[in-house]
């Protein structure tokens, strides 16, 4: 088991930031494991959903952005959906990652450039491109072989366009980003 | 006719054309009049909210403005994904100085808010289950056993979502059972399959939907059917994977729901796009007409049988 000396390392500020952006009571956490138990991703994380509620209540800052739980959330709703306190675990685990990309943390690199990738396609063409999306991941990642295998499956289905669906407002989508960034420095 | 503002989502551009096509040709059936939102956008799908709710909630924004000016009476789309952020976006902008900082990166502000929808919610809600099985007396989908698979996103959280239950949804039993399918008892109706991972963790979607295919195929389906297009793909599309990591080989077709619907209204296979699916879908269809054939065949003989019994009686 994981010992944790909260007097050395909360951080408050932290705890406060998280409370602020979630607009949740972390402190509302009493562990029953209830979001742990329904979720999915469990076998897939370093720290178990209940886990992160419990680091965060004792401040553990650098602990929660760097670890890969935060990226693997798929926000399916199971532990906002079934938490007994009606905190929105789902919603906190979305701050948690809103900070860890502001700090420069990213422990699972290619989730990270996957959902990069996806925007990036919707700031240039106002729609996803879905071929260009996953060339350019291929491309920024090295990963040649991602879903080789189902190339043979899906093409000849002619679900996939070589081009873009452009559309004519892509430069107010654009705009969106450009300012988003704005509200950010 | 109520007027409805479509939303069709950027993947049924692509990977679930057939999802589109078909909920728009039963739509256009059912006489639920589908308008699409001039010149929509992508709704930023889960990266945006990953990376920030101001910014996921404007791009979901820019296209509830657009509906503003088409006087419908919803705002609605075949897709859970999008459902979602459109429903979020309008759930956290009931909030004025939200809806505020929103419009700030807007072109064209939001101003009223608009009802948000699935296309499910409104063939359940207005169309309705008893009204589909009137139009059907003849059962059409009888001997197809199915598990109704509805993905996380579309009932969750209740609050937010706003239809149907959060744990063990039914409206697309309902509709199934209506065109006389059996409806098996899904107890995964609600787990993820691994969403968006399937490319860069593709490990974890084999793993999640070897999960849910399993349990289809351990209740005898012919098929699951969807209403989502991340979780047809997965199931899909990634069969192989799946099976892979179960171990064990599935051979189970993933239908989109409106491709049931389309097929028991008598509406041509092209426009459902059943030759889209990557596991054949012949599969299920042939074992629902056998099923069918069995049927008509037993009644057939208990039918002479009981002209044998009056005969011999006379």
């Amino acid at each position: 088991m994981e010992v944790v000396d909260i007097h050395a390392s909360c951080d408050h500020e932290f705890i406060a930031q998280v409370e602020a952006e979630s607009e949740q009571k972390v402190r509302l956490c009493y562990q029953c494991g209830n979001c742990t138990a329904g979720c999915p991703y469990t076998f897939a994380y370093d720290i178990p959903v209940s886990q992160v509620m419990r680091l965060l209540q004792a401040g553990q800052k650098v602990r929660l952005l760097s670890c890969k739980s935060i990226w693997l959330c798929a926000t399916c709703e199971s532990c906002t959906t079934r938490c007994p306190n009606e905190i929105d675990v789902a919603r906190i685990m979305d701050v948690l990652r809103h900070m860890a990309r502001r700090e420069g943390y990213a422990t699972e690199k290619n989730v990270k450039t996957f959902w990069d990738t996806f925007l990036d396609s919707v700031e240039k063409h106002g729609r996803v491109f879905e071929m260009g999306l996953l060339a350019t991941y291929v491309a920024k990642t090295g990963r040649f072989w991602t879903d080789m295998d189902l190339g043979p499956k899906i093409l000849p289905k002619g679900k996939l366009s070589f081009k873009p669906h452009e559309i004519q407002g892509k430069d107010k989508v654009a705009e969106i980003f450009k300012r988003f960034r704005e509200t950010q420095q | 006719m109520t007027k409805y503002a479509y939303y069709p989502g950027c993947s049924g551009q692509g990977t679930s054309q057939e999802y589109d096509s078909s909920t728009r040709a039963v739509c256009r059936a059912l006489g639920v009049n589908l308008v699409d939102i001039p010149d929509w956008s992508c709704c930023g799908s889960t990266p945006a909210h990953t990376v920030d709710h101001l910014l996921s909630s404007a791009l979901a924004a820019r296209n509830l403005a657009l509906a503003e000016d088409m006087d419908a009476a919803a705002v609605i789309t075949p897709c859970p994904s999008c459902l979602t952020n459109l429903k979020a976006a309008v759930h956290r902008m009931s909030d004025r100085e939200f809806r505020l900082q929103v419009n700030k990166l807007l072109d064209k502000p939001v101003d009223r808010s608009t009802p948000v929808k699935s296309v499910l919610q409104v063939l359940a809600e207005d169309v309705g289950s008893d009204a589909v099985a009137e139009m059907l007396p003849n059962k059409p989908l009888a001997g197809l056993k199915l598990a109704p698979y509805y993905g996380c996103i579309m009932n969750r959280p209740p609050e937010v979502m706003q239809f149907d239950d959060h744990e063990n949804p039914t409206a697309m039993d309902k509709l199934m059972a209506a065109l006389g399918a059996e409806v098996l008892p899904f107890p995964l109706k609600v787990e993820c399959c691994g969403a968006s991972f399937g490319i860069p963790r593709k490990d974890i979607v084999a793993k999640l939907s070897g999960k849910l295919l399993e349990a289809a195929a351990g209740l005898g389906a012919h098929a699951v059917v969807t209403a989502c297009p991340l979780c047809q793909m997965n199931l899909d599309l990634r069969q192989g994977q799946a099976s892979a990591a179960m171990g064990r080989k599935f051979q189970l077709p993933v239908f989109y729901y409106t491709q049931l619907l389309g097929l028991a209204l008598g509406i041509p296979q092209s426009e459902l796009g059943l030759s889209k699916l990557c596991v054949n879908p012949r599969l299920a269809l042939d074992a629902m007409y056998a099923a069918q054939a069995e049927k008509r065949e037993r009644e057939a003989k208990s039918e002479a049988d009981k002209q044998t019994l009056k005969a011999k009686a006379a």
